[in-house]
Formats: structure tokens, C-alpha cells, sequence
């Protein structure tokens, strides 16, 4: 019987079978954050085991509040930071380099396919865009992964998405994704790995792949993979030339992790993506998702561009091409936080920071910022924010505000209109 | 560390509660566990539910439906039930994530299948519910004004030997 990407990889790691249906599996990455890791790394040091299994395998940011905001936030930068020290983590991310770590952390050249990745934070699943099994985990898990280099998992059961046809104008990943959700619900793939396959994921830049990845959690799955190809290989050239003869060569390899052609899946889904209309979130739930046609016209007083699902340069390409010359509506707040300082600096050489400027946004440092309502764009109880983030959880942004989860394109077209606006509106092509 | 897996349970007829409405972000600041004790729930809106009630406050076990714990993957929502003495929650399913933590830190996230799960809910339109777990025989008993329900439940041995263990801190720390 053949395998699915993520039996190979378990395959690949398997430290133990404690028992049955249960695997214990060798991590490649432990991953680490200011807001879940402190409380490890003190109760590590409680235990009087404050160690690291392998300090080379471990890879720090502070993300999620930064600079500090407050003496409390200060404390857990400051854990983090002085534990980094103490146990030469050298890749670790503090404030000026620092990013949303699902953005940061592929930049930097962490993954591989085949990797095994977990972190304590749900869109770990993120970094399965390259063919990695990647999930979040909570601060138990990380403390035994930063502690012992391993992780349990049930046995991996998979649902295959098949993504069909083109995609048409100022429609993308995050409509593809949420439109995906929509269909699965919240609990469709809980405890499940969604592999996610087909031309409409071939033609994808791994920034879109991400994107796609970066959600899987939200139908409840525990890793989003995507099969390494050419894309990744070319994505990952510049940390892998040194391994491979040239890029023929590393796409053959990574064919050892795809799918085999009898691979058993749990279920299959299909969708064709040709006649896809941009999509928006419209309750607390991110499987509460229509075409944005109905419900354009809603007014708005916030509109967020950033975070894990939509800070990279391709989503600010994107809004800053429907922004150029144009202002954002009087009753918005606009606020872009490009995920990385690479991808700042990147928009900045473009001229989409002074797009964004020009058009009356704020521009804030990498950071999660508003994505968790921590920060940087906090909601009044009874305001509205369209964000390009991953949850419209009651309360995430600010305990009574109400979030509507949609692509880059239609953010930048609600910002000008300062009511939610089908992003085709603007579209000339 | 004993956990207490029995006690006055408080019942949320709501599936998809998820770890933001248990414990919001605005509070993973706190670097302790007990500092959450005030907060747990504090985002969840339910009718005849109240995160500061009484009813919270002596409760041991909590009852929900689907999806439970969905969301972002903070232990937080497991210690903010954990420092307020609940050990057990019982549910149609839980998220994976928030299934593994109540695990990892040796307590109890036992799912039923709907018939069981609908008997507890029953029983709690009879009175206040008290709930104690029998986990050697794998048994849920359940009392409400007089009213008695027995349940067999099922969790995997991995989980139980977290259980037994106290955690997966101490599990991972003997076998590898
Ligand atoms: S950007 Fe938002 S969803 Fe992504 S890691 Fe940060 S807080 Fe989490």
C-alpha cells in the first residue's frame, strides 16, 4: 500500500510507538515565540532541567508584541531572550530583525521538505507550504521538543483538496483558502493533515502556498501540506545550491516525499476555482464565509494588511497596486505591518510604502501587532475591522470588535471605499 | 501530582468554543499559570452562562459540545480551567491541540459520543449535575436530584498513560 506525504515523513522520524496509533517522532525545527515559550522555559528551569537538545535545531523570535508595550511584555521578550543567551540559540530574532515568525522563519531558509516542524503556535501549519510536516503544538510539547527533540502524534490520516482550473482577476490564495474552510467547516479536518494538490497549487508562488498552509488550522487539520516542486526548489535555492547540482536535480529529489499514486486518503475534495468571487468572513467562526458582493456596501472603521497569512511582498504588491494614487476613505483606519524587515525593505525599494503612505495608511514595524488584538490596532467594543489575518474570532482583536477575514485586494479596495468592496471594482484588466 | 477528576459540573450547550473565548489573548502577558485563575471563560457569551457566577467557581468537571478548545493553540486554556480545579472536561470532540494540552499536563478531555453526551445534558435540565470519573474502569458517573447516569468512555493508552504519568513532562522524561 503506498504512502501519503505525511506517512513518509513520519516514516522518516519515527522515534517510538509508545503504542498503538501513537507516534513519537525526531523534530527538525522547534520553533519559539515570546508569548508560548517563556512559560516552558521557567518550567524547564523549575525542573531543574534547563537544557536544549540541540541548539542549532532551535530557531526564537519575539513576534507577537514587539518593541515591548508594557512591563509585562517586557518580561516575556526578556525570558526569551536571556534563555536564547544562555543556551547560544544563535538564530534568534530580536527587535530590528525581527518578524512574524511564520514569515520570518521560511525566509531565513529554516525548511526543507520532509522536515518535521512544531512550534507553540496553531499556524505552524503553515510551513507545510514546502512540503514539511509542520504543527503547532502547545507549551508542553515545546518544552519536551525544546527539552528531548521530540514530538507525539497520532497516526497521520490525510485529506486530499484538489484545487482546479485557473484563478480568475483579484481572486487569490486567501479567497481559495477561505472559500476551502467555508466548505470543510471548523471541525472538517480536526486532527487531520490536509494535503492540498492540484494546478491551481502548481502555478502558486510559495508565498501563495502559504497562505493556503497557514489555514489549515482553521478547519481544524493539524499540518497543510503542498508538495515540494520546482517552486519550492527555486523558493529554497539560495540555502540548498550547496547541496544540489542544480535545481533539476533537487526537484528530482524531492520527488522521494510526494504522495505515492495508491496512497490511501481519508476523504477527497474537490473544487474547481474558475468561477471563484473574492470571499470575506461574516460571523465569529472562519467557516462563516461568503462572496463578498454580498456583503459589500458594510461599513468599516479598520482595515488591517499583515500577519502570518498575508504580510509578504506579493500581498502588498497586490493591495499597493489597487491603492497607487489613490486616498483611503476618511471614516478608515488604515494599518499595514509588512511581516519581515526583508519585506519592508523590499517595499520600501518598490515604492509601495510610499503607496501606502501616500493612500493615508500607517505603516508599523513586522510585527502579529493587531492580528491577536495585542497591539498596533487594537478594536473598540462595536467596531468593524477587514483584516487579512486568519481568525475572526469573537473578541481577537479587541474584546467586542468584530473581524471580517479577506484577501489583500479586498482590503485595499474597502480601504478606498470605506465600505466592504469587491476588489474587482477596481480591476482594469 | 493528584489531579481531582470529580465534582459540580457547569454544562456549555455551544459547539466550536474556542481558546480565545477560554482564555483571551489580551491575558497571555502572564508568565505564571495561576495568574489566569481570574479570567477563565471571561470572552465566552452564552445565555445563563456567567464567567464570574458562583456556579464556575465550585465547579470540577466542564460539559460542552463539538470542536471544543478550537483555535489558537495556548495552554493557557488548559491551566486557566486547571488553576480554577477543573481537570475534566467532557465534550463531543475537542480540537487536537487543546485535546494534547489537557493531556500533557495530566488531565482529562474525554469525548462521547452524542447519545452519552445528550444524557449528561438531559440530567442537567433536572438540577445541578455532579460528575465523577472513574478512570481505572473507564466509567463517568453522573447525579443530578436524585437522578443517577453511568457512561463508559473511551481514551487512547497514550492519553491515559499521560494521566497516570501526571504529564507528558515526566512521560518523555523517563523514556527518551
Ligand atoms: S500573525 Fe496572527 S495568526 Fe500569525 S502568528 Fe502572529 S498572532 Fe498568530
Amino acid at each position: 500500500m503506498g504512502k501519503t506525504i505525511a506517512e513518509k515523513i513520519f516514516a522518516a522520524h519515527l522515534r517510538d510507538r509508545p503504542f498503538p496509533g501513537t507516534q513519537v517522532l525526531d523534530i527538525d525545527r522547534v520553533f519559539c515565540h515570546e508569548i508560548t515559550t517563556p512559560v516552558a522555559v521557567c518550567d524547564l528551569a523549575a525542573r531543574g532541567k534547563d537544557r536544549v537538545f540541540d541548539a542549532t535545531r532551535i530557531k526564537a523570535v519575539i513576534d507577537h508584541v514587539t518593541p515591548s508595550k508594557d512591563s509585562k511584555t517586557a518580561l516575556q521578550a526578556k525570558i526569551l531572550r536571556d534563555w536564547a543567551r544562555r543556551h547560544g540559540i544563535a538564530d534568534f530574532f530580536d527587535v530590528g530583525r525581527n518578524g512574524v515568525c511564520h514569515a520570518l522563519f521560511p525566509e531565513k531558509g529554516f525548511i526543507r521538505p520532509g522536515y518535521t516542524v512544531i512550534m507553540g503556535d496553531s499556524h505552524t501549519c503553515t510551513h507545510g507550504a514546502f512540503g514539511a510536516f509542520a504543527a503547532g503544538v502547545g507549551t508542553t510539547d515545546l518544552e519536551v521538543g525544546i527539552l528531548k527533540g521530540v514530538c507525539a502524534f497520532r497516526d497521520p490520516k490525510t485529506i486530499r483538496v484538489h484545487l482546479e482550473g485557473v484563478l480568475p482577476p483579484m481572486v487569490f490564495a486567501k479567497d481559495v483558502i477561505l472559500y476551502v474552510i467555508g466548505q470543510l467547516g471548523v471541525n472538517g479536518a480536526t486532527d487531520k493533515v490536509i494535503e492540498f494538490v492540484g494546478p491551481v497549487i502548481n502555478a502558486m508562488s510559495m508565498e501563495s502556498r502559504m497562505t493556503v498552509a497557514n489555514m489549515a488550522i482553521e478547519a481544524g487539520g493539524t499540518s497543510g501540506i503542498c508538495l515540494p516542486d520546482r517552486t519550492t526548489a527555486a523558493y529554497l535555492w539560495p540555502f540548498i545550491g550547496n547541496d544540489y547540482a542544480d535545481i533539476d536535480d533537487a526537484v528530482a529529489d524531492f520527488r522521494k516525499w510526494h504522495s505515492d499514486a495508491d496512497a490511501v486518503y481519508e476523504q477527497e475534495w474537490r473544487f474547481d476555482v474558475s468561477a471563484l468571487a473574492p470571499q470575506v468572513t461574516y460571523g465569529y467562526k472562519p467557516d462563516c464565509v461568503k462572496p463578498v458582493t454580498e456583503m459589500a456596501g458594510s461599513a468599516v472603521d479598520q482595515v488591517y494588511i499583515g500577519t502570518c497569512t498575508n504580510g509578504r511582498i506579493e500581498d502588498l504588491r497586490v493591495a499597493a497596486a489597487i491603492l497607487k494614487g489613490k486616498k483611503i476613505a476618511e471614516r478608515v483606519r488604515g494599518i499595514v505591518s509588512p511581516a519581515t524587515p526583508k519585506i519592508f525593505q523590499e517595499a520600501l525599494a518598490e515604492g509601495i510604502i510610499e503607496t501606502f503612505m501616500s493612500a493615508g495608511f500607517c505603516v508599523t514595524n513586522p510585527t502579529c501587532g493587531a492580528c491577536l488584538g495585542m497591539s498596533n490596532g487594537v478594536l473598540a467594543a462595536g467596531e468593524v475591522c477587514v483584516s487579512t489575518s486568519n481568525r475572526n474570532f469573537n473578541g481577537r482583536m479587541g474584546k467586542g470588535g468584530m473581524v471580517h477575514l479577506v484577501s489583500p485586494a479586498t482590503a485595499a479596495a474597502t480601504a478606498i471605499a470605506g465600505v466592504i468592496t469587491d476588489p474587482r471594482t477596481f480591476c482594469t484588466a | 501530582m493528584a489531579k481531582n477528576f470529580s465534582g459540580p459540573a457547569v454544562f456549555l450547550d455551544r459547539s466550536d468554543i474556542n481558546t480565545d473565548e477560554i482564555i483571551p489573548a489580551r491575558y497571555l502577558t502572564e508568565v505564571t499559570k495561576e495568574a489566569l485563575k481570574p479570567y477563565l471563560l471571561e470572552d465566552l457569551k452564552l445565555e445563563g452562562f456567567d464567567p464570574q457566577g458562583e456556579k464556575l467557581a465550585r465547579a470540577g468537571v466542564v460539559v460542552a459540545r463539538s470542536n471544543f478548545g478550537c483555535g489558537s493553540s495556548r495552554e493557557h486554556a488548559a491551566w486557566a480551567f486547571e488553576v480554577n480545579g477543573i481537570h475534566t472536561l467532557i465534550a463531543g470532540s475537542f480540537s487536537r491541540i487543546f485535546r494534547q494540552n489537557m493531556f500533557n499536563c495530566g488531565m482529562l478531555a474525554i469525548e462521547l459520543p452524542e447519545a452519552d453526551l445528550e444524557k449528561l445534558f438531559a440530567l442537567a435540565r433536572k438540577g445541578e449535575v455532579t460528575i465523577s470519573v472513574d478512570l481505572e474502569n473507564s466509567r463517568i458517573s453522573a447525579e443530578a436530584a436524585g437522578t443517577k447516569e453511568a457512561i463508559q468512555f473511551a481514551i487512547t493508552s497514550f492519553d491515559r498513560a499521560l494521566v497516570e504519568a501526571g504529564g507528558w513532562v515526566e512521560f518523555a522524561d523517563r523514556r527518551y
